[in-house]
Formats: C-alpha cells, sequence, structure tokens
C-alpha cells in the first residue's frame, strides 16, 4: 500500500528544547482510544497546549503564533516511552513532515519511519545551532533533503549530513511499504515456516 | 567465536536476510490488545489481506478494561467500543480472545508467561513497549507500532534491524528489603532513560540467577525504559520449573525435546557484547523516583539532585520536572506524605508480588490520608489470590483487590490519580501525565508501596524489617 514520499522539504520551523520528551506528553493515553489513524493532532502535547478546561496555553509554542512550519524540533531521546504509534500520527496528522533531534527513541523511530515522517538525527552541536537560529529569528528556514541526505540552516549555510536506514530511505523516497515488501517473499516465510515440506 | 543468547535466538529466526535490508524476523506468537490493534485491522481490510497464522495470535482486552464490577457493561464509551472493537475483529479474522470475563483474561506480559505462551528461545511482539517482560524467559521480546503489528497480522514476521548486544551484570547479595524491583530501577538510574537504546540487554551474574521468574520478569519489564530494544536473561532451571504444566506448554516428549533444546540456550564464554556493564547487589537500596522518567530515581534516604549538578543545557528540563512534581532542589522524599499507593501494573502485578505485598501488611492498617488499589495482573492471580486468602488480608489491611488490568499504570481506564496528587506506584512510569492529567508518581518497588501505605508517607522498608527482627 503505498505510503507519503518524502524527498525534500524547506520550510520555518517549531522549536521545543525539551529533553526525554516521552509519547505520553505526544499523546496522553486517555486519547488513544480512537479507532482510526486519523484526527490525533488535535491532541498533540495536549496537557501541554491546553489547560484542564481545554483553554489554550499561551505559554506552549505551539500556540505562539510566531512559530509555525513542517519540521518540529526538540531536545535529545524524543520519543520516549510507550510504543504507541499515534504518537507519530499525531505529529503528521498536526502538519509536521519532519522531527529534528539529537537523539531518538528506538520504537519511535519506527513508527515514525512507518509513516512518512522523518526523523532527522543531528549532532548536539547542530541541534543548538538550530535552536540558536530559531530564537534569534523565528522565521528561520531549515532544509532538509533525504535524497543527499543533508539538513541546512539556509540563512548560514551551515549543514550537517545524517543518517538513515537505505531500505527505509527507499521506502519513504518511494512510498514503499514494509508490508509489501514481505509479502513479496511469502514462500520464503512457508519455507521456514516447515523446512521439511517438499 | 561464540555466540550471544540474544545471536542464537535471532539467527534461529531469521527467514530473510538481505544486505542493506532489515532482516525478516520470524514471530512465534504475537500478543495483540485493544488499544494498538483497530488501526492494524483496518489496513488488513483495506489490503484485503487475512491474518497469516491467527493460531499464533493471542488477543486480550487489558489497558482500558474498568477494575471494578468488571461483569458490568463498560460504562466510559469509547473504552467499551474500542473492546467490542476487539472482539468483533478478533470473530473476523479467527483470533482467539482472552476478553473480558475469560478466565485466562488479563495484562497482556502477565498472561504470556502465565499460560506458557512465552517460553525460552521464542520471538514475541506486541503492540506495547513493555512485551520486553517476556525475554525473562530467555527469549527475544520487544514492543511494536501499529504499522508492525499489522505486518505480523499479514506475514507472521517484522523486518528488524539486529540491533547491538549490551550484557549487565549483577554480582552479590541483595540487602533485607531490596529486591527486583530496586535493582532495575537502580540500573536505569545509573545508566539514564536513554543508556540502552539500540541494544538487546541481557541480565546476568549471581543476583540476576537468584531471582524468581517473578522477578525476573520485573528486571526485563522495564529494559524498555532505559531505552532497550529488548531484555533477556538465559534460560536455567528455575525457568524450566515455571513453565513447567502450563496451560499451553509443551508436553510429554515435546517437552523433552523442547528442554533439550533451552538448555543451549546461553551467551557462550567467548562471545562478544558491544557492551558490558557491571553492578555490585550490596550497593543497591530500596529506590524511588522523584522525576519524570524513570531514569530520574534515588536510594530512599538520598536526596533530589540540585540543579547545579547538571549540564547547562539539562537545567531547563531538570526543572521542569521538579516542578511538575512539586519537589525543591535537595528535597528528601523520605516521610514526605503521599496520597495514593497502587500495586499493580505487568511490572508488579504478579502472584508473588501480591504474596509479598499481603505478608507484609498482615495485621497493620493503611493510614488514614491514603487510598490504596491492588490490581491483580490476570484473572488467574486474582483468583489465586482469593484462593490463598489474600484478599481478606488485603481487606483487613484496607487495600481493597482489584479486577485484572492496566489500571492506574496509565490511567486510560477510571483508575486515574487526580491532579497535583502524590502516588507511590509499583508501575513502570512516571511521566507527567501518565497516571491522570498532573499526576506526580513516585515509582517505587511493591514493598516499598506497601510500607508508604501503612505510614501514609514515603518510607524505608528497611526500618521496618528492623523493627521485626527485635522482637
Ligand atoms: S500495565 Fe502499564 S505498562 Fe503494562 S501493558 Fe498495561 S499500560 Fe502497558
Amino acid at each position: 500500500m503505498a505510503t507519503k514520499i518524502f524527498k525534500h522539504i524547506q520550510t520555518s520551523v517549531v522549536p521545543l528544547p525539551i529533553e526525554n520528551i516521552d509519547t505520553d506528553q505526544i499523546i496522553p493515553a486517555r486519547f488513544l482510544k480512537a479507532t482510526t489513524r486519523e484526527g490525533f493532532g488535535n491532541n498533540l502535547f495536549r496537557d501541554w497546549r491546553f489547560d484542564e478546561n481545554d483553554n489554550p496555553k499561551t505559554d506552549f509554542i505551539l500556540n505562539n503564533p510566531n512559530y509555525s512550519g513542517k519540521i518540529l524540533v526538540a531536545g535529545k531521546n524524543f520519543g520516549c516511552g510507550s510504543s504507541r504509534e499515534h504518537a507519530a500520527w499525531a505529529i503528521a496528522d498536526y502538519g509536521f513532515d519532519a522531527v529534528v533531534s539529537s537523539f531518538f527513541a528506538d520504537i519511535f523511530k519506527g513508527n515514525a519511519l512507518n509513516n512518512g515522517l522523518l526523523p532527522v538525527q543531528v549532532s548536539e552541536d547542530f541541534l543548538k545551532k538550530i535552536f540558536d537560529a530559531v530564537f534569534a529569528d523565528e522565521h528561520a528556514v531549515i532544509e532538509i533533503d533525504l535524497v543527499d541526505q543533508f539538513i541546512k540552516i539556509v540563512a548560514t549555510g551551515e549543514k550537517e549530513s545524517f543518517e538513515v536506514n537505505p531500505y527505509k530511505k527507499a521506502c519513504m523516497t518511494n512510498g514503499y511499504d514494509d508490508i509489501d515488501y514481505i509479502l513479496s517473499k511469502k514462500e520464503l516465510i512457508t519455507e521456514f515456516e516447515n523446512p521439511l515440506a517438499p | 567465536m561464540g555466540q550471544t543468547l540474544f545471536d542464537k535466538i535471532w539467527d534461529a529466526h531469521v527467514v530473510s536476510s538481505n544486505e542493506g535490508f532489515p532482516d525478516i524476523l520470524y514471530i512465534d506468537t504475537h500478543f495483540i490488545h485493544e488499544v494498538t490493534s483497530p488501526q492494524a485491522f483496518d489496513g488488513l481490510r483495506q489490503r484485503g489481506l487475512p491474518v497469516f497464522r491467527p493460531k499464533q495470535t493471542v488477543a486480550t482486552a487489558d489497558h482500558n478494561v474498568p477494575t471494578w464490577n468488571q461483569h458490568l457493561p463498560i460504562k466510559e464509551e469509547l473504552s467499551r467500543y474500542q473492546v467490542d472493537m476487539l472482539t468483533k475483529n478478533c470473530a473476523e479474522f479467527g483470533i482467539e480472545l482472552y476478553g473480558l470475563g475469560h478466565p485466562f483474561q488479563g495484562i497482556v506480559h502477565v498472561i504470556g508467561p502465565e499460560l506458557g505462551i512465552t517460553r525460552p528461545g521464542g520471538t514475541y511482539v506486541c503492540g506495547d513497549s513493555h512485551t520486553s517482560t517476556h525475554g525473562a524467559f530467555g527469549a527475544i521480546a520487544f514492543g511494536i507500532g501499529t504499522s508492525q503489528v499489522e505486518q505480523v497480522m499479514a506475514t507472521q514476521c517484522l523486518l528488524q534491524q539486529r540491533p547491538k548486544r549490551m550484557k549487565i551484570e549483577v554480582n552479590g547479595k541483595l540487602q533485607k528489603g531490596v529486591g527486583a524491583k530496586d535493582i532495575i530501577l537502580y540500573i536505569i538510574a545509573q545508566i539514564s532513560a536513554a543508556g540502552g537504546t539500540g541494544y538487546a540487554v541481557e541480565y546476568a551474574g549471581d543476583t540476576i540467577r537468584s531471582l524468581s521468574m517473578e522477578g525476573r520478569m520485573t528486571i526485563c519489564n522495564m529494559s524498555i525504559e532505559m531505552g532497550a530494544r529488548c531484555g533477556l536473561i538465559a534460560p536455567d532451571e528455575t525457568t524450566i520449573n515455571y513453565v513447567k504444566g502450563r496451560e499451553f506448554a509443551p508436553k510429554g516428549e515435546e517437552w523433552d525435546k523442547a528442554v533439550a533444546y533451552w538448555e543451549t540456550l546461553y551467551s557462550d564464554d567467548d562471545a562478544e557484547f558491544d557492551s558490558v556493564l557491571s553492578f555490585r547487589a550490596e550497593d543497591i537500596e530500596p529506590m524511588i523516583t522523584y522525576g519524570t522518567n524513570p531514569g530520574m530515581g534515588i536510594g530512599v534516604t538520598q536526596h533530589v539532585p540540585e540543579t547545579a549538578s547538571f549540564e547547562a543545557k539539562e537545567q531547563g528540563s531538570y526543572k521542569k520536572a521538579l516542578e511538575y512534581m512539586g519537589l525543591h532542589d535537595d528535597e528528601q522524599l523520605l516521610g514526605k506524605p503521599i496520597d495514593y499507593v497502587f500495586i499493580g501494573s505487568c511490572t508488579n502485578s504478579r502472584i508473588e508480588d501480591l504474596r509479598q505485598v499481603a505478608e507484609f501488611v498482615k495485621g497493620k492498617h493503611k493510614a488514614d490520608n491514603v487510598t490504596v488499589w491492588v490490581v491483580p495482573g490476570s484473572k488467574q492471580v486474582q483468583e489465586q489470590a482469593i484462593r490463598e486468602g489474600l484478599d481478606k488480608v488485603f481487606d483487613a489491611a484496607g487495600f481493597p483487590l482489584r479486577e485484572p488490568g492496566c489500571s492506574a499504570c496509565l490511567g486510560m481506564n477510571e483508575d486515574k490519580i487526580p491532579a497535583g496528587k502524590y502516588c507511590v506506584s509499583t508501575s513502570n512510569r512516571n511521566f507527567e501525565g501518565r497516571q491522570g492529567p498532573n499526576s506526580r508518581t513516585f515509582l517505587a518497588s511493591p514493598l516499598t508501596a506497601a510500607a508508604s501505605a501503612i505510614t501514609g508517607k514515603v518510607t524505608d522498608i528497611r526500618e521496618f524489617l528492623k523493627e521485626k527482627e527485635l522482637v
């Protein structure tokens, strides 16, 4: 089944300089009761974004009209905790195409890649440069190129390359998905299950 | 060169390995529950695919279910809908469901082992990060996202990159009152909530060997809290004795064959690990967390770290955590009044946990300022507890024994800790809002939780044990 294609983006960003952002913050458990993949963006960072009466908390970055864009930039160990894919769905549904951090939790990274949301791991140094750039100018533009695997602060030209699994890169740039790939090897699976079969 | 336990099991399950691609790994059993499966079933419908191996798929309802009056219809509409959806999906795709009211129902990571489904040498996945629990049997077990749930449903396989291997050894004799939960909280506090990311962690050493299966499950359960892909412990006599005779354990000749294989499952002496860490059991105090990730733990007599002890760029996150928890630099948790005690979750809700708590609270009563919930991990645990009369002991102590489910571990049902309240919890996560919006969690062992319920404040269990020795 085709998934979203990702090759290149250039956009302003939303900075969230907090470390260890867990998936319970990204989407609290009480919002996991939906049985479809859509609509989770409304509850992205719910308890940081809204108070107990559902009024927006004005000091939270997503409620600050000066910051917008298709890239979320966050502190290290982003996406730790629960395996809920709803976290990746919520971020993508809100309108982000990529998340930049100096470190990602494993399961989140996999979930993001499976949903056309690109996790870009940069050095601590480069992460700081991005934060500095955005806090100096909220319209600072970042470019991410998946094909050539680099991320760039457009105004200064500062650039860093990033790693991505070659298979996952092929999936994202072509819109393939894992199930299609495994299904193409189905005879190997039945052979594995029953090696003695004729 | 020798092989690690992890590699032996992994290699035995590789269906296909291609340069530049992740391995296709065969999954022996896929556990599913109501929260992370509906979108996967929908995906199958859209593709027009069946569940490839429904007999190797086990379903239960646990995350959302009420833990009181389970025989009545679920009151909360969305929860009921999600649980009904699981029932419908399982019927449509031919999957056995241990739903509400079924004698095997319970938290997915409690029922797999207790039914003898989880065995040494196997591969297990579930759309839940604490699937690492099953690794206690010397198995590869890890949590997956919903797209991967769909993948396993469709193919009984998972595309996976082989992780790096880490060995964590714990040797020596534990202090009285210190148990498996303290060991794992201690390790995570030492290496941080991200210290195991990218690794499969094998726990070894004589302290680990001396633990019961329940204790080993507690350790492996929390592997994910240091970011590890999975945790595992080589099987031994303790493991084999635990599996023997369980509902779905192999029987007769099959059993002998299985045991012969299980006995080959250990890391060879010359096996190489990418990282090796070692800890001394004697250094471990009863542990408690003070912050908003499980790596923020201290010995119960220690003080909360000072903000200045962190690097400048970490101080913002640290201050935010302390503020959320209503704590300040250098504060001591010992003696701090608490409001709730939760004994439950896939970390500590097995019969051994309940027995230990019951033995301790016998003849005692909870403090007036504390509400206590004891939530068994499964229907079988609940019934066993009742057979042993533990429910009476709990009742007398003001610790009502509820019905099985995830409950206040993640507060998806009604069991939520109110805003601003402190809960000493035997679960595994102290994230902001985890137990209810603005709730404040102190993670600890069942004994520490029970002792804190009795005194109404954070308590050093060793104080009680000293008294006992004096009489
Ligand atoms: S008890 Fe908690 S951690 Fe365990 S499976 Fe349920 S929600 Fe997840």
